[in-house]
């Protein structure tokens, strides 16, 4: 026996009172496991944005679409390194349930804008060359096991053919990927051409331009030189750095970050709480057995630690089994949520985090009860019981 | 104070504040308890017997006057020191056995070797020895509520003489028990003084448990009523 075996029995004397606290830490912990890898999942657009990217929409707002003359208006332009543009499709696959990211681009310049993503060079060409092929991102490949080849008919739930019907079919000529791990491939492209020649309507436009500069120190300069050549044109333009494009996307939804601190804030708020009454209560429990333990010379300080330790262990043992059910849980849905939230885990940040926090809620929920086991003077408890 | 003293009280004193009074409950005690005494302290309620033995026990200190202990002052020490003394000194056996619930009695018995040196299997050796020795080899595995009062008495004896401690202080130790079990306990009692050397101080109410001591100091509104006695 040691002082760790008497803080274990103590921890476990009441098993109905240690489950259902160990089971709000848990609670609390899962929420802020699965909550925190969903805001990583969101963030993780912006966190992945090059320094030297932007993106020019159309000022409406960035569904209306801008003249295909300005790829090249925009490439003269001083600063301006490689540009390419992009449409939405609106793309599902055999059921308008489920949805693919998938967009028309420009197969000569797009890797060039993107060029994190990483295609073998046969595939490249193969794609280039074969107006009806696709290029598909390595997890979305993954998620419906499309390889090489492989003949998809993909349906727009926007656009509709000249020749009837809303599907287009398409040969998968090769899988981007990229070294980076968060960086999003979730999605697939295909030739700009090959939908405008197909589509019923929209012209000569296009959904949205990016485009490099030749330095990040460029881009306000550049930025400021693409809206003002287009103002008070049938289109304007407006022109930011890809970051703060994802982010103001991103902030459609809400506050995300407030969100997320508001459940975790509440969950945490309920649990410290919760726990922190328990523990005041269980010592208040064993005040007697503190005073015999003092009186056979246990000093306050080894009974101080021992209670805090008992407190930290509570949170440690709901915090970790929460935790585990939240990586669980991510990693189980990871694959059904990949088109939407693309690379989406409980990440080493959120686990660090995670400890931090049960470390915090041991020692807050612990004090106060070591604090008065400290205190407890042997004379008064013994004349109390 | 001779070297036989075990216990040297001076000019004790203890006063409680309670509001905006002070409560006295000795002045001027002294003391002397003989190593080997088994020491009987009787005394109506509120007489000061409780109070004593936490002095004597280091559990309490005194508001005015000296405590030696072996020639050692211990009304000075520091709470962590005086924890250190009591680990080293002192056994105790409360009223209603104060055994840890959780813990088996062999467990119970261990608590104190943990603030010895002791290694694991050393500990197991004193633990057994000691229940042996109150005659509960064979319920070490059993928890307190699985036991009788007087068997739940007898391992917080063993609890008490497991570390070989000088002193052991008993604070009605008989006082939740029938007859015949009190008997048994007290019997124990006698043969840990006789057989084993120990200083016994007991606090108790009951006449027939003072007759086990070999000599009995009466308590009165702190003050000893008998002078000879305390001497």
């Amino acid at each position: 026996m040691n002082d760790f075996y008497l803080i274990y029995k103590n921890l476990t004397r009441k098993k109905l009172r240690l489950t259902l606290t160990v089971f709000s830490i848990f609670i609390a912990f899962t929420i802020f496991g699965a909550v925190s890898a969903l805001k990583g999942s969101l963030d993780s657009g912006i966190e992945m944005s090059a320094d030297n990217r932007l993106v020019t929409v159309n000022k409406i707002n960035f569904t209306v679409s801008i003249p295909y003359a300005y790829v090249n208006k925009i490439r003269a332009m001083e600063g301006v390194k490689d540009v390419t543009h992009a449409n939405w499709f609106g793309g599902y696959y055999q059921e308008p349930a489920v949805q693919i990211v998938s967009m028309a681009v420009d197969p000569t310049t797009y890797f060039d804008v993107y060029n994190e993503l990483v295609v073998p060079d046969e595939q490249m060409q193969r794609w280039q060359s074969n107006q009806t092929g696709m290029l598909v991102g390595a997890r979305l490949a993954k998620v419906y096991g499309w390889k090489v080849g492989d003949r998809v008919p993909i349906s727009s739930n926007i656009f509709s053919q000249k020749t009837g019907g809303q599907t287009w079919d398409f040969t998968v000529d090769g899988i981007f990927d990229a070294e980076d791990a968060k960086v999003d491939t979730g999605y697939m492209v295909f030739h700009y051409k090959y939908f405008r020649e197909t589509n019923s309507y929209g012209g000569d436009n296009v959904g949205w331009l990016v485009l490099t500069t030749t330095s990040s120190d460029l881009n306000e300069q550049v930025a400021k030189s693409i809206d003002e050549a287009f103002a008070n044109s049938s289109a304007e333009t407006e022109t930011s750095t890809e970051k703060a494009f994802n982010k103001a996307f991103l902030e459609q939804i809400g506050n995300i970050g407030l969100i997320i601190f508001g459940v975790v804030f509440m969950a945490f708020f309920t649990i410290l709480v919760v726990v922190g009454n328990t523990m005041v209560l269980a010592i208040r429990e064993r005040t007697n057995e503190i005073a015999v333990l003092k009186t056979l010379g246990f000093t306050s300080a080894r009974i101080f630690k021992m209670v805090l330790i008992e407190s930290l262990l509570l949170a440690f043992i709901g915090g970790l089994l929460g935790l585990g059910a939240a990586k669980l849980i991510v990693a189980a849905m990871s694959d059904q949520l990949a088109r939407f939230l693309p690379n989406i885990a409980v990440g080493t940040d959120v686990i660090i985090q995670a400890l931090l926090y049960m470390a915090l809620l041991g020692l807050i929920t612990g004090i106060a009860p070591a604090i008065n086991a400290l205190r407890l003077n042997i004379v008064t408890a013994f004349s109390r019981g | 104070m001779t070297t036989e003293h075990l216990f040297d009280l001076q000019k004790v004193a203890k006063r409680f504040v309670k509001g905006k009074d002070s409560i006295t409950i000795f002045d001027n005690l002294d003391l002397s308890i003989n190593k080997g005494d088994f020491v009987a302290i009787m005394g109506p309620s509120g007489s000061g017997k409780t109070t004593l033995l936490n002095l004597l026990g280091g559990v309490d200190q005194p508001t005015e006057g000296e405590i030696s202990f072996d020639g050692q002052r211990i009304d000075k020490l520091s709470e962590n020191l005086l924890a250190k003394w009591r680990a080293n000194n002192v056994g105790y056996i409360f009223q209603f056995y104060n055994l840890m619930p959780m813990l088996n009695a062999a467990r119970n018995v261990e608590l104190p070797l943990l603030l010895t040196n002791l290694s694991s299997s050393e500990r197991k050796q004193s633990v057994a020895t000691a229940l042996e020795l109150v005659g509960l080899a064979d319920r070490a595995k059993h928890m307190p509520s699985e036991l009788s009062g007087g068997q739940q008495q007898r391992v917080a004896i063993a609890r008490a003489v497991v570390s070989d401690p000088k002193l052991l202080l008993c604070d009605e130790p008989t006082g939740d028990l029938d007859r015949a079990t009190a008997d048994e306990i007290l019997k124990m009692l006698q043969l840990l003084n006789r057989e084993f050397g120990k200083t016994i101080i007991m606090v108790t109410h009951d006449p027939s448990a003072a007759k086990y001591a070999n000599r009995t100091l009466h308590l009165d509104k702190g003050k000893f009523v008998d002078r000879e006695l305390a001497a």
